[in-house]
This record gives C-alpha cells, sequence and structure tokens, in this order.
C-alpha cells in the first residue's frame, strides 16, 4: 500500500535521513522504533506531505506522492495522528472531531465516523461537549487519534501515542491501537515503547541516527542484540 | 443630561463601525499573526470605491456596499498572493515593513490619482438627514452605518462558528500545521482570511463616505483607532473586536464632547497603552 524507496529528508540543506526504505501492506501494522532524534518523525511528517525527500521516492497505492502537498495526500487516505497531539484547544471535543472529517461531505459517512470514535473512546463521547484543551494528556491523545479516524483513512499514522502519558494509560492506548489493527486498519506506528510496539507489530524497522539499522517481523527484531541490548537494557 | 444621552447614543452607533473596521484586522491576524499596516488604506480604497461609483453612476451610496466589498475582497486576496505569501518566508520584520510599504504605496497612489482634496457625497438617502428620539438626536448616517455593521458582523460570526468554512479558518488560525492534517488547504484559508478582512472593512468604507469626508491619507486616522480596538478587544477575536469597537466609540466620543476634541486620540493611545500594559492579551484574546 504504501511503498517508501531510498528516500532522503533534508532539513536546511542538511540529509537528516539517509537512504531509508520501507514498505507497508494492506492490513498490516507496521512499527518504527528508534532512540530520540532518530528520524522517526521526519519520517512520518515526510510521508504526511510537510516535508519532501530530497532523492528517492514514495509511493501510495502506486501511486507517486513524493511530491504531494499535505491536503492531497489526506485526500488520498492518509491521516498522520502528530506527536503531541496538536488538538485544537479552543475548540470541542466534537469541534476537534468534525475538524477530522473536513475531507468529507457525506454527513452520514460524517456520523457513523463519529459513532466509531465514540465506541472507541467512550470517555470522549462524555466529554463531547467540553474544550479540547480541558482535557487530559491521555484524553487528548485519543481525541487526536480519533480526529485520524475520523476521514476513514486507508493508512494511519501515529506518532508517538504514547508520548508523556503515565503507564495506566499507555496501556490503554496501545490496547486501543491493538483494537484498531484487529479490525482490519492499517497503522503506521512511530514509538519509543519499543517492546510494546514490537510486539503487536506485524513488521518492525529499527532507525538510527536517520538510518534503517534492522528490519524484520516484530518477533524477530526483538531478538536482535542491538534491540535487546539498546532499547530493552537486557 | 440630555447631552450626555445624544453623545451615548451617538458614540455608541460610531463604535458599531470602528468594530467593523477593526473586524477585518482582526481576521487577519488572527488566522496568520500578521498585523496588516495597510488596513487604513483598504478602507481608504473602500470609500473611494463608493465615492466614484455613487458619483460616476449617479446612484445611491448604499448600493455601492457589495462593490465596495468585492473590490476590497480582491485588494485583500491580491495583497495576500503578490505579497504577504512571499513575505512569510521573511523574517518577522519583512512581514512588518511589508505591509508598511503597502500602505505607503496604496495612500500614495490615491494620492496620484485623486489629489489630496476632501471629497465628500452630498445626495443619499441617508446623507444629512436625523431624526429625534425623545432628547436625542438619531443621524440617519450613523444609524444606517450601526444597523449595517451590526448585520456585517452577525453574518461574520455566524459563518466562523456555524459553518464548515469557519471552522476550517479557526483551525487555520489555530494551529496551521494540524490543520493541514486534517485536509484542509491553509494556503487558501490564509488568503480568504485577507480576502474576508478586505471585504468588512471594504464595506466599512462604503458606509463611512455616507458622513465623512475621503482623503488619501484618511487611512492612518481609522488605522490607528482599529489597532487600539483590536488590541482591546483582544487580537484575533471576533465578539472582542465588537466589543472593543463600542468601547473605542464611548471613549472618543465622550471624551471629545466632555474634555475637549484634542483629547480624544491621546485617550485612544492611552487605552492601547493601559490595554498593552495591564492585560496584554486583550478582554477577549486566546
Amino acid at each position: 500500500m504504501l511503498k517508501v524507496e531510498k528516500i532522503e529528508v533534508r532539513y536546511s540543506g542538511v540529509p537528516v535521513i539517509h537512504d531509508v526504505s520501507f514498505h507497508v501492506n494492506g492490513g498490516e501494522l507496521v512499527s518504527i522504533v528508534g532512540a530520540n532524534g532518530s528520524g522517526k518523525t521526519t519520517l512520518l511528517k515526510t510521508v504526511a506531505g510537510t516535508l519532501h525527500p530530497a532523492k528517492g521516492s514514495i509511493e501510495f497505492e502506486d501511486e507517486d506522492i513524493s511530491t504531494s502537498s499535505t491536503v492531497n495526500i489526506v485526500r488520498k487516505g492518509i491521516t498522520y495522528v502528530p506527536e503531541e497531539r496538536r488538538i485544537f484547544g479552543p475548540l470541542s471535543v466534537e469541534e476537534n472531531l468534525k475538524l477530522g472529517a473536513y475531507i468529507v461531505d457525506d454527513r452520514e459517512e460524517i456520523e457513523k465516523n463519529l459513532d466509531y470514535v465514540y465506541s472507541l473512546f467512550p470517555i470522549l463521547k462524555a466529554r463531547q461537549k467540553q474544550l479540547g484543551e480541558t482535557l487530559s494528556g491521555g484524553e487528548q491523545q485519543m481525541l487526536a487519534t480519533g480526529r485520524g479516524l475520523m476521514s476513514s483513512p486507508k493508512l494511519l499514522m501515529l506518532d508517538e501515542p504514547s508520548l508523556g502519558l503515565m503507564p495506566k494509560l499507555v496501556d490503554e492506548m496501545l490496547e486501543a491501537v491493538a483494537t484498531l489493527k484487529e479490525e482490519g486498519k492499517t497503522i503506521l506506528l512511530v514509538e519509543q515503547k519499543v517492546r510494546e510496539a514490537l510486539e503487536m507489530a506485524d513488521r518492525g524497522y529499527v532507525l538510527q541516527t536517520g538510518r534503517t539499522i534492522y528490519k524484520g517481523t516484530g518477533e524477530e527484531l526483538l531478538e536482535t542484540d542491538i534491540v535487546k541490548k539498546a532499547f530493552l537494557g537486557l | 443630561m440630555e447631552m450626555l444621552l445624544s453623545t451615548l447614543v451617538s458614540a455608541l452607533l460610531m463604535g458599531m463601525l470602528f468594530a467593523l473596521v477593526a473586524l477585518g484586522l482582526a481576521i487577519i491576524f488572527g488566522v496568520m499573526n500578521i498585523v496588516n499596516f495597510a488596513h487604513g488604506e483598504f478602507l481608504m480604497v473602500g470609500m473611494y470605491t463608493a465615492f466614484l461609483t455613487a458619483t460616476i453612476f449617479s446612484i445611491e451610496p448604499l448600493l455601492t456596499l457589495p462593490i465596495a466589498a468585492m473590490v476590497g475582497f480582491l485588494l485583500g486576496i491580491a495583497s495576500y498572493y503578490m505579497l504577504v505569501r512571499y513575505l512569510l518566508k521573511g523574517p518577522m520584520i519583512a512581514q512588518l515593513l511589508g505591509t508598511f510599504g503597502l500602505m505607503i504605496f496604496l495612500r500614495y497612489l490615491a494620492m496620484c490619482i485623486f489629489g489630496p482634496d476632501y471629497k465628500t457625497l452630498e445626495h443619499g438617502l441617508l446623507i444629512g438627514k436625523s431624526i429625534m428620539w425623545g432628547p436625542v438626536v438619531l443621524s440617519y448616517p450613523r444609524l444606517g452605518t450601526a444597523v449595517l455593521s451590526m448585520l456585517g458582523f452577525g453574518i461574520i460570526y455566524w459563518m466562523m462558528d456555524y459553518t464548515r468554512l469557519g471552522k476550517a479558518l479557526k483551525a487555520t488560525a489555530l494551529d496551521v500545521e494540524a490543520a493541514g492534517y486534517m485536509g484542509i488547504d491553509t494556503e487558501k484559508m490564509r488568503g480568504l482570511a485577507w480576502g474576508l478582512g478586505g471585504a468588512t472593512v471594504g464595506i466599512a468604507g462604503a458606509l463611512l463616505i455616507n458622513f465623512y469626508y475621503v482623503f488619501p491619507t484618511i487611512g492612518i486616522l481609522f488605522c490607528m483607532i482599529a489597532f487600539a480596538t483590536v488590541a482591546l478587544g483582544g487580537f484575533g477575536s471576533i465578539k472582542g473586536a465588537f466589543i472593543a469597537g463600542l468601547i473605542m466609540g464611548m471613549i472618543i466620543d465622550l471624551g471629545g464632547t466632555y474634555l475637549g476634541p484634542q483629547y480624544k486620540f491621546a485617550l485612544i493611545y492611552l487605552t492601547f497603552f493601559l490595554v498593552v500594559v495591564i492585560r496584554p492579551k486583550g478582554l477577549f484574546g486566546w
């Protein structure tokens, strides 16, 4: 479904992603793990069209999207749930969710997706009239994830959904991701919670200083020395 | 007492026009954090548009409103796509000097075309008429202006809160990057904000011409009031612009009547100063 081929991404001319390739098949949960500053967010932002690769190509459903704008990429069916949530604080939970369905014209589809998000995160329904900024960190993350689902995306990219959450909420959040996977959603997940992210993933990639150093199934990666030593402290 | 009442009513009516002038500034600032120094010149363009349309075609000045709105809209859009878009790529100072340059350009372009003379409309449905309401004198132009300003405000307020477009504008204002992830064309929204800003101030100009003369440098007068209004109301807040507009009307008219006309602008700047010191985000700012 998504095929990233040998891309190089630069910030003000300086390459930060070197020669990275990965792909996501329909229905898969693919995790990209790595330490802070390894380029995970940059990678997702490049797929989302905020940044563009200087070299290499990005294909989505056999169509080149390396130079597409964010708007067109969202319309093609990729949504990006950014790191640190970026919800619209002064707007209500429901307004935030409806903005997630901005590209959807069909009212029925919007209502259906709204019900779906509320069933996935019941707390959001209880808080639907509340302003986004009054929610707790965990609830905001649910809101951001729900907002990303509102346009019925073909591919959902989650950028560190567990960031800054207390352990109990981390579990809840990752369980929600697992539920989405079971329902057949295609997900590209970036996480610092390496063990959890790899355990639930079909496949994974380990990123270090902007390069892919390992790839394989989640189980395979958990067995590699580098993952054990660097991330799991074994 | 009667004089106080008359002044108060007149001040409130004038305040609604100040609010409409400030509205465009608030929209543009709200959506993209840019202060449009040429805003007063947009008003001047609206006034000349109404003046010329009314005189050349001998039509009722109020009928020029849609034309002034359209010209203002196009002026706003053109300013965004031909100038502001490029300024955004530069440092903050480029944005300041850029719209400042636009202000000077428009002002002296008008000077070139129309000369420095003051011009007024002499005929119109509202012009020069007034009624007595008890002891209070109600001037028709001010009354009409106030009613139409309120209407304009109502439409914008409704649009922002209840339409998909308004939500998209708000989202762009709050977080342009996140708005992009929703599939909102933020570039278009920014252009639209300039268009709406230009259209509302164009309408304000077409209303103002019913009771005020137009000349090429009139912009600075209203622009400074609009800055103070927006600062008081809270940058980017539409409700704030409305309430602050009314307050500004009162400060100017009551101050002018009771302290002497020479103090009215000093009072505006004093208010501006106090807002900056005491509550920099204004009454309703985010």
